[in-house]
């Protein structure tokens, strides 16, 4: 039987890989709805409303399991990581608890005015709902990241007994790599859900279905992603200095770099056996590896060797995964100038193999955040508190057969529930952008004027409402 | 009085606020999935979701507070109770991951709506279930040994516990059921003024047993209530719940409309009080006080501060809210 805390981390993967997907899709989405709501009010034309209520729709789709998988997450720290708990909640629980109590209940408040108070609330009010919560998923970004970054760069805390206690609490949020991480998550979230709305258009118009507002939205997307990606791609190579000041070992990790040296070469591929201390079948170049990660030409780099063998975090996942979100992030780039490049010709929505290019790329804005957070995530083993705590230290004293009991139900039920979800949401994307409700105007809310008395027949629940 | 005194105090007064605050406002939503079984057919239970759906997700996140306050202000107690509950807080979350989702799903389904009504029904009896488990453990007491709970991971399995859990399954169906005469009319109003005096009855029932079974247990969570003069002065709780209880009675046999909820509510937080003042000053009887499962001033101050501001805040755009949706929910209204 594997340990508790083996299987708590497994689960804690798991869990934690099916739920990022949804709050950044959200983050994403909800700027995105506030975009749309905001140019409707603006022009007022059909296609901006129509826009609204379609992703709206997918929006509260992604939201809700978004919901269902975060209320797991913050029990989580408690049931499976008790150890984390008593020797780090002091500094990470009000973290968490602001999170609460700025962005949960800003979010799931308004989100009910914003799917049901349409005929209900004026037009500014309905917006002012939308940007209320697209600010509620920004607020907990800003949470969360700044506790994730707390446990990657800890810095504001003292230690007594082998307890952390917050010394310094603008230091604990604003800890060294927070304002790098926190843009680079938010910026991933809005890729990844610009690559959905460019690509969801690329299908459109590819079926030759809505094409004006499949035209409308890829030309969005691109413009979005031609200048956001090369302002992450800066934002990503600062979040590898800071990886490099402060936690040197995840770089050799990130590189699979076993010799500290200069001038190190960059590995494009390679198999790092971490028995041998070696990699097999490397492709490098040389030089590129100290001018990425140092910016100099001759740069050193600590090696793996450095640090004690239990201190080394696992090679191969960060080495690969950073592979993978890296190249995806060119390709994706890639795809925007190129669209960028047949928009200028006029060619953009008649370009067929540039469209079926879009749609096998949709997935890849959450590939790459996927495998950006394992590089983060398994890149700080065997730590969970940088340098400080051992995540042995961290898992709860309950029995393996509770995990194991629980770690089988959250596969089986994230299967089932989530894979049902995406199903949902291509159903949706199938429908696609359908004309709204037209709106009678003027509205005139509802509130106080309703009628209380049992005037209506008892007949009439029983009516038949359609479908 | 210092900081290390007070601040636990006020924070134990918080998350007890946090708690009732859910237990009442996705009480009733719960209420609903637990009577879901009662409705005539799919469109009745599509009206009594479309009651909730627009405020439902809100009142969840109560609980969110409630968890995330514990781990930030008594991060022992939250560490020792969730881990020891493992199995019960799995079944609550695996529970409300079904309620959770059956709100947006079945109404994007055709012909499997039925079957997340089901998940709607079964993840809200599961849910009410799992609490009172909860609950009933808490009350009954974890004996902790060198600050560990080693009873194992079924330690919280008592007929005590079982009972609590039966118990918070009827009475969050009460509140579904006075929360569904005000929100609908005809038909479905009726089904639920038919539900409501049995309900009300079962609930009356339990929380007598409830009483009579404290005594007994080791948690000696009702001492205070039998030492000495404290009867005298708990004497309005005890008494203010049997008011309550005519109260609510006499409002259903009137048909009024908005009552029943309301005494329904009160119900539930003079209930609360009770084991509030019973529980005081442990938060995890019958041992760990508040003092000793504390986070350091230095923790607690600093979220106090913001919860100083944002939860009057938070309850003020709930207020507004539930104003936007107030009034009775027509059938075939709500989902677009």
């Amino acid at each position: 039987m594997p340990t508790a805390e083996f299987l708590s981390r497994l689960q804690f993967a798991w869990v934690m890989s099916f739920h990022i997907l949804f709050p950044a899709f959200t983050i994403g989405t909800a700027a995105w709805l506030a975009f749309i709501e905001g140019v409707w009010l603006f022009k007022r034309t059909d296609l901006w409303r129509d826009l609204y209520f379609f992703w709206l729709k997918i929006f509260a789709v992604a939201f809700g399991m978004g919901v269902v998988s975060g209320i797991v997450m913050s029990f989580q720290f408690g049931t499976n990581w008790a150890g984390f708990s008593i020797v780090a909640g002091n500094v990470v629980g009000p973290l968490l608890n602001y999170e609460v109590l700025t962005a949960f209940f800003l979010e799931a408040t308004f989100l009910g005015v914003m799917l049901f108070g349409w005929k209900k609330v004026s037009d500014r009010m309905h917006f002012l709902a939308t940007c209320m919560v697209s600010l509620g998923t920004l607020l907990s970004s800003f949470w969360i990241m700044s506790a994730n970054s707390w446990m990657q760069t800890p810095a504001g805390y003292e230690i007594h007994d082998g307890v952390f206690y917050p010394a310094d609490w603008w230091r604990v949020i604003f800890n060294p790599s927070f304002l790098v991480r926190l843009p680079h998550m938010v910026l991933a979230a809005f890729i990844s859900t610009a690559m959905v709305v460019g690509g969801v258009s690329a299908v459109y118009l590819l079926k030759g279905r809505f094409v004006d507002r499949a035209g409308a939205m890829l030309k969005l997307a691109l413009a979005f992603l031609a200048i956001v990606i090369p302002i992450q791609i800066v934002i990503g190579d600062m979040a590898g200095l800071k990886v490099r000041e402060y936690q040197p070992a995840k770089l050799a990790a990130i590189e699979a770099r076993w010799d500290t040296a200069s001038s190190v070469p960059l590995a494009l591929f390679a198999w790092p056996d971490e028995q041998a201390e070696t990699n097999h079948y490397a492709v490098e170049v040389p030089h590129l590896g100290s001018l990425i990660l140092t910016h100099s030409w001759n740069g050193e780099v600590k090696g793996l060797k450095d640090f004690p063998r239990d201190e080394r975090p696992p090679v191969k996942i960060p080495f690969f995964s950073f592979r993978v979100m890296v190249g995806l992030g060119l390709l994706m780039l890639a795809l925007a100038l190129l669209g960028l490049w047949r928009w200028k010709r006029g060619s953009l929505v008649r370009d067929r193999w540039y469209l079926k290019a879009w749609v096998v790329m949709i997935p890849s804005g959450f590939i790459a955040l996927l495998t950006g957070w394992w590089v983060a995530e398994v890149g700080r083993q065997p730590w969970v508190v940088q340098g400080l705590m051992r995540t042995s230290q961290a898992a709860s004293d309950v029995p393996a057969s509770s995990v194991l009991a629980s770690l089988i139900t959250f596969v089986v039920v994230y299967l089932g529930i989530f894979g049902a979800g995406i199903w949902y949401l291509f159903k949706l994307f199938r429908d696609g952008p359908l004309p709204a409700p037209q709106r009678e105007r003027p509205v005139t809310p509802v509130h106080g004027n309703r009628r209380r008395t049992p005037a209506r027949p008892l007949s009439a629940p029983d009516d038949p409402m359609g479908d | 009085m210092d900081w290390p005194t007070v601040l636990p105090v006020v924070w134990f007064f918080i998350i007890g606020f946090a708690v009732i605050m859910y237990v009442l406002l996705d009480g009733f939503v719960l209420g609903l999935g637990i009577l879901l079984p009662f409705a005539d057919d799919e469109d009745q239970r599509d009206h009594m979701m479309n009651t909730a759906a627009p405020i439902w997700d809100g009142n969840e996140t109560w609980l969110v507070l409630g968890g995330a306050g514990l781990m930030a202000t008594f991060p022992k107690a939250y560490a020792v109770v969730l881990s020891a509950l493992y199995l019960p807080i799995l079944v609550m979350l695996i529970a409300l991951i079904f309620r959770g989702v059956a709100f947006e799903f079945r109404f994007k389904a055709h012909r499997s709506r039925w079957l997340w009504g089901l998940a709607f029904s079964v993840g809200s009896v599961l849910t009410a279930l799992a609490q009172g488990l909860i609950l009933g453990a808490l009350v009954e007491g974890m004996p902790l040994t060198g600050g560990k709970y080693v009873q194992g991971a079924f330690g919280w399995f008592s007929p005590f516990a079982v009972m609590t859990a039966v118990a918070v399954v009827f009475g969050y169906a009460l509140l579904g059921a006075t929360w569904l005469i005000l929100k609908t009319d005809g038909r479905l109003q009726r089904i639920a003024f038919d539900l409501t005096r049995p309900l009300m009855l079962a609930v009356i029932g339990f929380m007598l047993m409830v009483s009579a079974w404290l005594p007994f247990l080791d948690s000696q969570l009702m001492e205070r209530w039998f030492t000495g003069a404290h009867m005298l002065w708990l004497s309005p709780v005890p008494i203010l719940t049997v008011l309550n209880a005519i109260l609510l009675w006499r409002a259903v046999l009137k048909n009024r409309e908005v009552q029943p909820f309301v005494l329904a509510l009160c119900f539930f937080a003079l209930g609360f009080v009770g084991l509030v003042v019973g529980m005081w000053p442990n938060i995890v009887p019958p041992s760990m006080s508040i003092w000793e499962a504390a986070s350091p001033p230095s923790s607690q101050g600093f979220v106090l501060v913001g919860a100083a501001f944002l939860i009057p805040a938070v309850l003020a755009y709930t207020v507004y809210s539930y104003r936007v949706f107030r009034g009775k929910v027509l059938a075939g209204e709500g989902y677009h």
